[in-house]
């Protein structure tokens, strides 16, 4: 854009920069519009049969589902949070980042792993029933085993902004409180959580999110969900209509937790207080930090270590066998599809970073928002609401080239990587623009200026300035994105071609027969490069703090 | 090293008028100062200058080049106008030797680094070379944007506000180092503060800015010593205006007696002759036209008083009750309600109309 020579006021109102943000935006859009419009073309005994059949299940497995999660991950991110960031007991300093590992585990490996190891024929019922003569271990495969492995995947999000939360604001808030005549009890639960509640809440709606959005170990679970109804529907029923009306009664539970994680950000805001010496920290009594200790080095033994260790052994065993030529096809295809997922969302993530700072405004804020809200939609949903306008393309362009070019095929765009490159695009916007909008954020207009006034163009300026600064914010968003788009299930599960399975898709095939052993390799490497976003997020948060 | 001219310049950010009417001339290989309160427009011009905002009316020359007219700037990148930014704008991932260079493209890789030697050796960093901007400390980093803007020999210098970020000690021997280097480099330079010591000690010319105008555009010397309006002599150093009676254009007498000099005050537009005797006006009394004598018969009550190391701002109650201020050597410590002899020492008479 030429900002030389022209008037502010000549400037057109809706540049190439704006027209490319409201196209982003409008691709978050599409699904949303796909599957509520499905509802204008009603199959009356499908529809008949959800509503009578499937629906009510449906609704009260989600809000149970909801409920009990919010209350697992509310109690274990901050709790932990709380200890992590306020208190000082043995190894406080390792599993301060230690207790984000389990964001590495995706929540269907931690779910088939509880399964193979606490159901009825599993090694601790065998063990407890042959030896002691135990029978009486509450059931996994239950509601409550659903939430309680939900819970344990996804407790990282509160503990980590919780975290941040306290370890800014807590002790002031603590100090005040003392000085007040409270406890420290009293000023925990009357000061320091309210104050952090907006805090909480965002990590809260980020982690129901993905619960809405969690195919995979609802899977395993075989416990039904919308995004399992909406998998069925489509494969089973043959269905896209009855997947759509679904997905779009899926969307409104999701527009629900995006309204208050969005009312909870802008809250957060005005609630910094600025930050406090960290090295307040509440010395516990010998027996508390014990119990410490025991506590958190127990969640982060059930959510991590001992999935791990098991996911060690059973590949110990099959290794032989699996690490054969077809393992390395999904994992080639894994590393391909999240390779050119990450480099799309990086290069879309980045021009739409670019277009906020040519054209900043209110009009472009909020589209930008709009543009990197599709974090928050299920896989499944995506899935769908974007096959069915590619289909759509896909018929109209079949038409004209049958008509104008006597082409003979059926098929131009849908068994292409088109519809799942799209939806990881969708989905994973969010993780690229992050770091990169925050990154070109640092880089302030008079450093612009500076390069402009020593003769850099716009081509100097990008070269020159720019993207030396934003290496590392670049590299960060497409690593979080790559692996991100590795652990993806439903999206890879219901758009890929013939013949594009994945390491995913091996672990959805392998556990959907109950194989276990043999979900364990494609799983491990999952989860190792699951790790490496984890580092990232500690250096980075290391560096914020300085 | 060029001239500077703004002619009739005005600019405005949707209703509101930011400069209107602005003219002055800074003469090659001056340094020129822009002084005012902050919104008084005083950066905005210079982002005009520097080719970063468009202007309304007028046109800005640089070296007899039209740089801005109505509709149509030369872009930044090609004025060859170099800009010191009041955050420094140094960029964090080059070296300080990157940085001098950064706008040294197109020159052999030898001439390029005789340049950068050249000029760290002028703002005394030769030895920083290597290091990065974030490993060094304020003051540093600002002779490095200034050396970064020299380096490629740009037509005018410009700096907004260059010293607002360093503690008051540094800013006063910094701003007597730029105007060293800016004088070896003979570059015309333009400086945007608020602070009048620092425009002071660096400017050749200045101009007093306010509401979007030059209210007055002259060299330090006479911007204190003979403001042009009650603004200026009211932001430009301290003092106190006390009512007088204009007796003949070269006399005015206040109750503490009668001041000589020429009397620039403007009376009718038929002349000063026929109204010289009954013309009111108002006098401005600086803080050193008013002397302490001991032996003085001209009495005034000490009703404050600011200890300022090695002298004393009196604030004096006249007879009539008007107030003055009175820089007084601090020996002379006296106590507050205290009558105290002074006798007027005016060099220049400065006279408003009453309005």
């Amino acid at each position: 854009m030429p900002s030389a020579g022209v008037l502010p006021e000549a400037r057109p109102r809706y540049s190439g920069w704006m027209l490319f943000a409201l196209a982003v935006a409008a691709l978050v859009l599409v699904p949303v519009v796909v599957t509520v419009s499905s509802f204008a073309d009603v199959e009356g005994d499908i529809l008949a049969h959800l509503t009578e059949f499937v629906l009510p299940e449906l609704v009260g497995n989600t809000l149970w589902l909801v409920i009990g999660v919010a209350i697992g991950v509310s109690v274990l991110g901050v709790s932990l949070a709380w200890l992590a960031a306020m208190c000082d007991f043995p190894g406080r300093r390792v599993f301060e980042w230690a207790l984000l590992l389990p964001m590495a585990l995706p929540a269907y490996v931690t779910a088939f792993v509880a399964i193979g190891l606490l159901d009825f024929t599993g090694p601790l019922q065998t063990w407890l029933r042959e030896d002691w003569g135990l029978t009486s271990l509450p059931e996994i495969r239950s509601r409550g085993g659903v939430i309680l492995v939900m819970s344990l995947a996804l407790y990282p999000y509160v503990y980590l902004i919780a975290k941040n939360a306290f370890s800014t604001q807590g002790a002031i808030a603590l100090e005040a409180a003392q000085s007040l005549g409270l406890s420290r009890t009293q000023g925990f639960f009357r000061v320091a959580l309210p104050m952090a509640r907006p805090w909480i809440a965002a990590g809260l709606m980020l982690a129901l999110m993905e619960t809405l959005g969690d195919f995979g170990t609802m899977a395993i679970f075989n416990y039904d969900t919308f995004t399992t109804a909406i998998y069925k529907a489509w494969y089973s029923l043959f269905s896209l209509a009855a997947a759509a009306q679904l997905a779009s009664i899926l969307i409104l539970f999701v527009l629900v937790a995006v309204v208050f994680e969005q009312r909870s950000r802008t809250r957060m805001r005005y609630g910094a207080v600025g930050r406090s010496a960290a090295s307040r920290r509440i010395r516990l009594s010998r027996a508390l930090a014990g119990l410490a200790l025991l506590y958190a080095g127990m969640v982060l033994g059930a959510a991590f270590i001992i999935p791990v260790i098991q996911l060690a052994l059973w590949t110990r065993d099959v290794v032989a066998n699996d690490l054969d030529a077809r393992y390395w096809a999904f994992a080639r295809h894994s590393v391909l599809l999240a390779g050119i997922g990450a480099l799309m969302v990086v290069t879309v993530a980045l021009l739409l970073v670019y277009a906020g700072r040519q054209r900043p405004g209110s009009a472009m804020v909020w589209t930008q928002r709009l543009a990197t809200l599709g974090y928050a939609f299920p896989g499944t949903v995506l899935a769908v609401g974007l096959f069915i306008p590619v289909a759509w393309l896909d018929n109209w362009l079949i038409d004209i080239g049958h008509t104008g070019f006597g082409f003979e095929g059926s098929e131009l765009l849908k068994g292409t990587l088109l519809v799942m490159l799209l939806a990881y695009l969708v989905r994973f916007l969010a993780v690229g623009f992050g770091p990169i909008d925050s990154g070109l954020h640092r880089i302030t207009r008079n450093i612009d200026e500076a390069a402009r006034s020593l003769g850099s163009g716009t081509p100097g300026l990008l070269t020159r300035v720019h993207l030396p600064l934003l290496r590392t914010s670049l590299l960060t968003g497409a690593t979080l994105a790559f692996v991100d788009i590795l652990k993806e299930m439903p999206i890879t599960l219901m758009t890929r071609p013939f013949g594009w399975d994945t390491l995913a898709v091996r672990v959805f095939e392998m556990t959907s027969e109950g194989e276990w052993e043999r979900a364990a390799l494609p799983s491990l490497a999952i989860v190792m490069a699951g790790i490496i976003p984890v580092i990232l997020l500690t250096w980075r948060g290391d560096h914020s703090h300085g | 090293m060029a001239e500077l001219v703004l002619d009739a310049v005005a600019q405005s950010y949707a209703e509101r008028q930011v400069i209107a009417d602005l003219s002055f001339t800074l003469p090659e290989g001056t340094i020129g100062c822009l002084l005012g309160p902050s919104g008084c427009g005083k950066t905005t011009t210079l982002r005009c200058i520097c080719g970063f905002e468009p202007i309304r009316t007028g046109e800005i020359r640089i070296g007899g080049e039209i740089v801005n007219r109505p509709g149509w700037m030369l872009p930044a990148e090609k004025r060859r106008v170099g800009m010191v930014f009041q955050d420094y704008a140094l960029f964090p991932h080059l070296n300080v030797a990157d940085n001098v260079g950064f706008g040294l493209r197109g020159a052999s890789r030898a001439a390029r680094q005789t340049r950068i030697d050249e000029l760290l050796d002028l703002v005394g960093l030769a030895g920083h070379a290597g290091q990065f901007p974030h490993q060094l400390s304020g003051g540093q980093q600002q002779r490095v944007a200034l050396a970064r803007a020299l380096a490629p020999r740009p037509r005018l210098i410009l700096m907004d506000e260059p010293f607002s970020s360093l503690d008051v000690e540094l800013r006063e021997r910094l701003s007597i180092e730029v105007r060293d280097i800016l004088k070896r480099e003979a570059t015309t330079a333009l400086i945007v503060t608020h602070d009048q010591h620092e425009a002071f000690a660096l400017a050749d010319w200045a101009g007093v800015m306010h509401d979007g105008r030059i209210q007055q555009w002259d060299t330090p010397y006479n911007l204190y010593h003979e403001p042009a309006n009650r603004f200026v002599a009211d932001f430009v150093g301290q003092g106190a205006l006390v009512t007088g009676e204009v007796i003949n254009d070269h006399q005015v007498e206040i109750e503490l007696g009668v001041l000589d000099g020429h009397i620039p005050v403007e009376c009718d537009a038929s002349g000063c002759a026929e109204c010289v005797r009954s013309c009111r006006v108002e006098v401005l009394l600086r803080p050193d036209d008013i002397i302490h004598d001991e032996d003085s018969l001209l009495l005034a009550e000490v009703e404050n008083k600011a200890f300022r190391g090695a002298e004393f701002l009196y604030t004096l109650k006249l007879p009539s009750g008007q107030r003055a201020l009175s820089l007084v050597p601090s020996h002379h410590n006296h106590a507050i309600g205290e009558k105290i002899g002074i006798r007027l020492a005016v060099d220049h008479v400065v006279a408003f109309r009453c309005e």
